[in-house]
């Protein structure tokens, strides 16, 4: 209790005052434990591994690094594996698992509705479609990446122009858009399978599963710098998002004009969610999962939402990430570890907290 | 104050309002009045831009509401609506809190102040023990009073409340209309509707009674709320009736037989019967 005591102070020292019940200290101090766990999970996850190299090594190489110090007294492939591989497989996972967590939670406040996730306007089938036209034609689309981001942002946008109506997107309209442009594109995948020769649907069929095989620093320089100003953004617009969440008459009596932020937040949020497709494959249920987890610690406010969403659906991808490069010899891809971990969580939220969470 | 002039509004070719004109005077406290129908939501939500009226004007605080921003707008006039439920388990007091978003500046800005508004229109209502409850969980009633104390958290000078007492129980209805008195009496104006002439008879400076055709009666409750205008608007189904100073609009079937706005001799009487139907209703 001294501990929360002297946070509670220093809190104040910062100029942070706590009025009469809305007890957001508390709150602020469960962010800083998240923070810790994400840590701590990146930590115990970059000592794992299929080849072994002693927690001791494991440290000093990263130290050294990061000290801009000098590398040559480091083994070479102890400094290739966990350097090269370890360390930007793990920044992408936490990366990636931020960037589908803080989508996950604008889409469900944006929406009014908890059960929604970010692929619910088509970005996954877009981008599957665009990766797979990249898989199946290299020389005309000459990034699979790229090809990607291009066709999950198309299919969002596509969605958003069909379900606009005089002016004004309403929610319905909109979801039912993105199922209409999701399936479409899932058709066009499916075709592209269908004429594909084995090699190409093999990658295919890989890439849909979702997988950090390939992670480099390069990544980690496209997706830092983009899901970080994207989420200082959204958690900016954490409060606005709070009274869109109430509805589109509440926020125009409150002064929020539902349609200039609906568009900005599902931007926003549509293009780091496209950006972390287009680089992983399509990973489920941390969109949806991560937010409701943070909902049931933190409650709705998406003030606190959003950055616990962001550190949340980290530690949940390092975890499966970690599950699934250590538990046999060869790698399962983490698509499927995400969702047999998820599917119980799932059945837990529902059975236990279902009238408190569903409404 | 407010001025409304020659509103029309259709739902694709189904007319609602045609021609809608009044205003309401700073520091009133005005009732709208008609029946189901009739289009006063319609009108609220034209008046607060919600709804795009064809032609007419609305003007508030001596400015077109059409060249005010929503932030803009936001500052001049709150509203309660008739019954809200979002999905999400927001408490009583984030959501009374909400009212003081036009207020709020910068991106972080909810400051110590706006936190003990949101406290002091809870403990106005003498609503504060629901300050911890999820808001999506608590009953209409309870939830409409909360609503309440976020339009006064919002502190505009004026107030649309759209059937701000329907979902409640006796005392609470009164306890809304005293606040609304009170309100109002700050200088603030309201525009309310409701269901009830006697509410709108024993509490409203004005009444505007409307019916499919239009406003039909504007003026003070005395004039405006007579047997003659509830008959044309309810068909027939009210006896107004005084029981001492005090207007009682009552069924028609239970109405004692007496002569028309004369004080009836048995007023205790009357009265017994009217608080029984006041507490059904």
């Amino acid at each position: 209790m001294t501990e929360i005591a002297s946070i509670k102070k220093i809190l104040e020292s910062l100029g942070y005052e706590d009025v009469a019940g809305f007890s957001e200290y508390k709150k602020i101090i469960i962010l800083i434990v998240i923070a810790g766990i994400l840590f701590v999970s990146a930590l115990v996850a970059v000592v794992m591994g299929a080849y072994e190299i002693s927690i001791q090594n494991v440290y000093t190489t990263i130290l050294t690094h990061l000290t801009f110090g000098d590398t040559s007294n480091i083994e070479k492939l102890h400094n290739t594996i966990i350097w090269d591989i370890r360390v930007p497989r793990i920044l992408l996972t936490i990366f990636v698992g931020g960037a589908l967590a803080i989508a996950g939670a604008v889409f469900q406040g944006v929406f009014r509705n908890p059960l929604v996730e970010p692929y619910i306007l088509g970005v996954s089938s877009g981008a599957a479609f665009g990766a797979a036209l990249g898989i199946v034609f290299p020389a005309i689309f000459f990034s699979i990446q790229l090809s990607a981001f291009a066709f999950g942002a198309l299919a969002v946008a596509m969605a958003y122009t069909l379900a606009r109506v005089r002016g004004e997107t309403p929610i319905v309209t909109l979801i039912l858009a993105g199922v209409i442009i999701g399936s479409i594109f899932s058709a066009l995948v499916s075709l592209l399978k269908y004429i594909s020769d084995d090699t190409a649907l093999r990658e295919i069929v890989f890439w849909l599963m979702g997988g950090f095989y390939y992670a480099t620093w390069n990544d980690i320089w496209m997706i830092a710098p983009i899901v970080t100003v994207g989420f200082l953004i959204l958690w900016a617009l954490g409060w606005k998002l709070n009274i869109l969440s109430m509805g589109d008459d509440e926020a125009r009596t409150l002064g929020v004009n539902p349609e200039r932020y609906k568009f900005i937040v599902v931007a926003i949020a549509t293009a780091i969610t496209a950006f972390a497709v287009s680089l992983v494959g399509i990973i489920a249920w941390v969109g949806l999962m991560m937010p409701h987890a943070s909902r049931m610690i933190l409650g709705p406010d998406n003030r606190f939402i959003i950055p616990a969403s962001m550190m949340m659906g980290g530690i949940y991808l390092i975890i499966c990430d970690t599950l699934a490069r250590t538990l046999t010899t060869s790698e399962i891809p983490v698509g499927i570890i995400a969702s047999i971990l998820g599917a119980p969580y799932l059945c837990y939220l529902l059975r236990h907290k279902g009238r408190v969470i569903f409404g | 104050m407010l001025h409304v002039k020659d509103i029309h509004f259709n739902y694709g070719d189904f007319p609602v309002l045609s021609g809608i004109s009044f205003s309401v005077n700073e520091g009133e406290l005005c009732g709208l009045f008609g029946p189901n129908g009739c289009g006063k939501t319609t009108l609220f939500k034209c008046c607060l831009k919600f709804l795009k009226y064809h032609t007419g004007s609305v003007h508030m605080a001596g400015e077109d509401t059409t060249k005010r921003s929503i932030e803009d707008l936001a500052k001049v006039v709150s509203y309660v609506p008739q019954e809200h439920k979002p999905p999400f388990p927001y408490l009583v007091r984030e959501v009374v809190l909400m009212g003081r978003t036009p207020h709020l500046g910068g991106f972080f800005g909810v400051k110590r102040r706006d936190k003990e508004i949101a406290l002091d229109a809870l403990e106005q209502l003498e609503i504060s023990e629901l300050a911890d409850r999820p808001y999506n969980q608590l009953s209409g009633g309870q939830r409409q009073m909360v609503l309440m104390a976020r339009a006064i958290a919002q502190d505009t000078p004026m107030m649309f409340l759209d059937e701000p007492t329907s979902a409640l129980d006796f005392q609470n209805q009164m306890k809304i209309w005293e606040t609304m008195k009170d309100i109002a009496a700050e200088g603030k104006t309201i525009l309310a509707c409701s269901h009830d002439p006697n509410h709108v008879a024993w509490f409203c400076d004005r009444v505007i009674v409307v019916s499919k055709d239009g406003i039909v009666a504007d003026g003070p409750p005395e004039i405006t709320i007579n047997e003659d205008i509830l008959d044309m608007i309810y068909a027939d189904t009210c006896s107004v009736r005084k029981s001492g100073d005090i207007q009682i609009v009552m069924p028609r079937s239970i109405a004692p037989a007496s002569e028309k706005s004369s004080i009836y001799p048995g007023a205790e009487e009357t009265y017994s019967q009217c608080e029984i139907l006041e507490t059904k209703a």
